[in-house]
């Protein structure tokens, strides 16, 4: 395949055709925000973090860096006033949710969002959706998953399949940025299939398997 | 009826139905369009039948689509003569089919004018439809939904005819792009461009697709055409069809309408029976088909990436890539999408001429647009008019003005994504950029009219909680950004704003319009744009009230 040159902040890129301009960014060592991302995923769209300002034939566009295609001689800015406070607004929307998730916390470091600018709804979870889509992609079980639309979607662990696939796997909850998933699958497990639990772990697998859980630390708000 | 195998024999048919039809034979024609139905026009029409049925062939009774005039529902029109009837009810049927023996006319129930008591017998002398040019909706009164051969009675499929044995299908794109046909979905996007993208695409496989959602708060027009003339909409599909090689097309409508799928199924099965669907067409070697879908009941499964996933079997969620769906959308081929009122310009189009065409509207936008008119406004219904056509013509010489004597405060277009101006810009032209420009966008076309009363931080909020529920919730901004609107009108509109709510909204609309995976967040804080162009200070007024601050 050819290779596709264009400008990042300034700096020339090379890129395989059919590349994200978030993978030739990471490629060149050049730094994009995500939440939502992950490698082994296929590109989602969801949170909007890693939008970039690209300059095309003379026109400038706000897109995702995980989906919008690299192109010849596209000129890429990853930061400019706007799409920082873009990111800002986001990560503060963001925070509302879950005010101490730690990558959230870090980014708001980097562009200056305020916790306390928007109403507060505890729910924790940011529906970034990488529980569900990890399940679906790489696991293929659908134990977890979107419920219900618009400002109510939530996640669900489906207790039927989760009773069956989770208690071996439990390989999302580390890629959830809030441990809402932890939380999600343990209110599942206590209210549609308790009693796994109670037995104290005797084999090496069970041990293995439980050190896989991610200890919750109470976070001061 | 065997299929029909070429353009003579369509025309031989037609001539057939119109030598058995006599057209000084009285008609009367009971509007079923949605409006009517609720008023229970149903017991009208079926007094009209019990009551015609002993004359035999004396006279005919005819259900219909809209007739338009919602607000006095039910509606009777009675040919020859297009006597207008208004809210008709059963008692009145044995008078009605009298007077119509004898060719008089039921004084009590014509149109009066509410100021003058002035009367209006027939339709074009009703104020309401004079105004009007209906050259898409004209033909809801003459046709049975449920019966093509009152469609082929009215000239319908013609333009087909004409498509397929007199022009090649580039002869056909290239009509449509002359006549500068705009898509009538909200966009107004040149509809010959985009059919021409999905042509040109490389794949084989192409697809066409009639958007028959209309999920546009204060938009009824489509439903209007669709239940009512269904065969229009399907002419003018097939002719895309073969314009830009397309073997198949998908109907994707509501799904709470059963008159709508009633008449929709039975036009697709009565066109397949006559050989206008299906294999090699009226014998010009194009074949083609029609699949009917429903939607899922929310409104961004109008949205067309998400629309195309609904009919792919998927959630209705907006695909996040940067490729058209006019080069990759149904299963990643090539998928030409319009809304119904887009299809429905094809077959005029196509009949009588891109020129003839593009004689009628404003410098940019072409042809005629259906309205709905709703709000504070004396007559509701399904408007259609010239594009260019003065919003007072619509407001007040057709509309009758505002609802019990009260002053106009502003206009809302466009539903949900749309906004508002204020009274005094009542002459601007209807016209896609003009409305744009002014922050009113025509969107499909729904014009809502707000009166003196009108408290336009509760109309912000409204849309906002309606759109709230209706975003699909992937992407943060929309997600998030429109609950976190809702929160601060809601609380602006309980007297409880704060210092900085103002700000912290501009942000938001400026975030949401930008960062938003599809249109409905990117246009979902349009209406609030619009407020604040034109009615901050009523916002800025009911902040400092909540603060506790001087008005």
């Amino acid at each position: 395949m050819t290779d596709i040159v264009l400008n990042i902040d300034g700096k020339e890129v090379k890129a395989k055709a059919g590349m994200t301009v978030l993978e030739a960014a990471q490629q060149a060592g050049i730094y994009i925000p995500t939440l939502c991302h992950h490698e082994k995923l296929e590109a989602f769209g969801g949170c909007r973090l890693c939008m970039v300002e690209v300059e095309s034939r003379g026109w400038t566009s706000y897109v995702v860096s995980c989906l919008y295609p690299v192109a010849k001689d596209i000129v890429v800015r990853t930061r400019s006033p706007k799409v920082d406070n873009i990111r800002k607004v986001l990560i503060e929307e963001l925070l509302a949710h879950a005010p101490d998730a730690p990558e959230l916390v870090k980014m708001a470091e980097e562009y200056g969002s305020d916790r306390n600018r928007f109403a507060r709804e505890a729910s924790f979870c940011v529906l970034c959706g990488l529980c569900v889509r990890y399940c679906d992609e790489v696991k293929q079980k659908n134990a977890v998953s979107f419920f219900d639309n618009g400002s109510v979607r939530q996640i669900a662990f489906v207790p039927e399949v989760a009773k069956k696939e989770c208690w071996e796997c439990q390989e999302c909850f580390a890629l959830c940025p809030t441990s809402y998933a932890q939380a999600a699958y343990l209110l599942t497990e206590a209210l549609a299939f308790p009693g796994q639990r109670k037995t104290p772990a005797k084999s090496a697998k069970d041990l293995a398997l439980k050190s896989r859980m991610i200890p919750i630390t109470p976070v001061a708000m | 009826m065997p299929r029909l195998q070429s353009a003579a024999e369509l025309e031989k048919y037609r001539a057939q139905i119109l030598a058995g039809r006599n057209p000084a034979k009285p008609c009367i024609a009971v509007c079923a369009g949605a409006a009517c139905d609720g008023m229970d026009s149903a017991a009208v029409a079926a007094a009209f039948v019990a009551a015609g049925a002993p004359l035999g062939d004396k006279i005919e009774v005819r259900t219909t689509g809209c007739h338009g005039y919602c607000e006095k529902g039910p509606n009777v029109v009675v040919t020859p003569g297009d006597i207008c009837y208004f809210e008709v009810q059963p008692a009145d049927v044995p008078e009605i089919i009298a007077a119509t023996l004898k060719g008089e006319v039921v004084e009590r129930l014509v149109y009066h004018d509410p100021n003058t008591g002035a009367k209006a017998v027939h339709m074009n002398e009703v104020p309401f439809y004079k105004h009007q040019t209906r050259l898409l909706i004209g033909d809801n009164p003459k046709i049975d939904p449920m019966r093509i051969d009152d469609y082929l009675a009215v000239g319908g499929y013609a333009a087909l005819v004409k498509a397929l044995s007199e022009m090649t299908p580039d002869q056909v794109l290239d009509e449509v792009k002359k006549a500068n046909l705009r898509g009538r979905g909200g966009g107004g996007f040149p509809a010959g461009s985009k059919w021409e993208t999905t042509k040109n695409a490389p794949e084989k496989i192409k697809y066409v697709i009639v958007n028959g959602h209309e999920g546009e708060s204060a938009a009824f027009m489509d439903r209007a055409m669709l239940t009512g003339n269904p065969h229009k909409i399907l002419e003018g599909l097939i002719i895309g069809a073969y314009a830009i090689g397309a073997q198949k097309g998908f109907m994707y409508t509501r799904h709470d309408m059963p008159l709508l799928e009633k008449h929709v199924r039975n036009a697709l099965a009565q066109a397949k029976e006559y050989g206008l669907l299906g294999e090699n067409i009226l014998g010009s070697g194009f074949s083609f088909d029609v699949e009917l879908h429903f939607d899922v009941g929310i409104f961004v499964s109008g949205e067309s990436s998400a629309l195309m996933r609904s009919i792919e079997g998927n959630p209705p969620e907006p695909r996040p890539k940067y490729i058209r769906t006019s080069v990759s959308g149904i299963w990643d081929k090539p998928s030409n999408l319009n809304n119904v009122e887009t299809w429905a310009n094809v077959p005029q189009i196509i009949s009588k001429g891109a020129e003839w065409f593009t004689s009628i509207g404003s410098e940019k936008s072409k042809g005629t647009k259906l309205i709905s008119l709703s709000g504070n406004v004396v007559n509701s219904g399904v408007v259609e008019v010239p594009m260019g056509t003065p919003l007072r013509t619509l407001v007040f010489d057709i509309g009758g003005g505002v609802r019990d004597g009260k002053t106009l405060k502003a206009i809302h277009f466009g539903g949900a994504m749309g906004g508002s101006i204020p009274a005094d810009l009542i002459d601007a032209p209807l016209d896609f950029d003009g409305m744009s420009k002014l922050g009113a966008p025509i969107g499909a076309g729904g014009l809502l009219l707000m009166d003196e009363d009108t408290d336009m931080v509760e109309v912000a909020r409204y849309l906002m909680d309606f759109l709230t529920k209706e975003s699909c919730g992937k992407c943060v901004p929309c997600r998030e950004g429109m609950k976190q609107m809702l929160q601060i009108l809601t609380r602006i509109t309980e007297g409880k704003g704060q210092q900085g709510d103002l700000e912290r909204l501009e942000d938001l609309i400026q975030v949401t319009g930008v960062a938003s995976l599809c249109a409905l967040g990117k246009t979902s804080g349009d209406p609030l744009k619009s407020m604040f162009r034109y009615f901050k200070p009523e916002y800025e007024a009911r902040i400092a009230a909540g603060s506790g601050e001087p008005k």
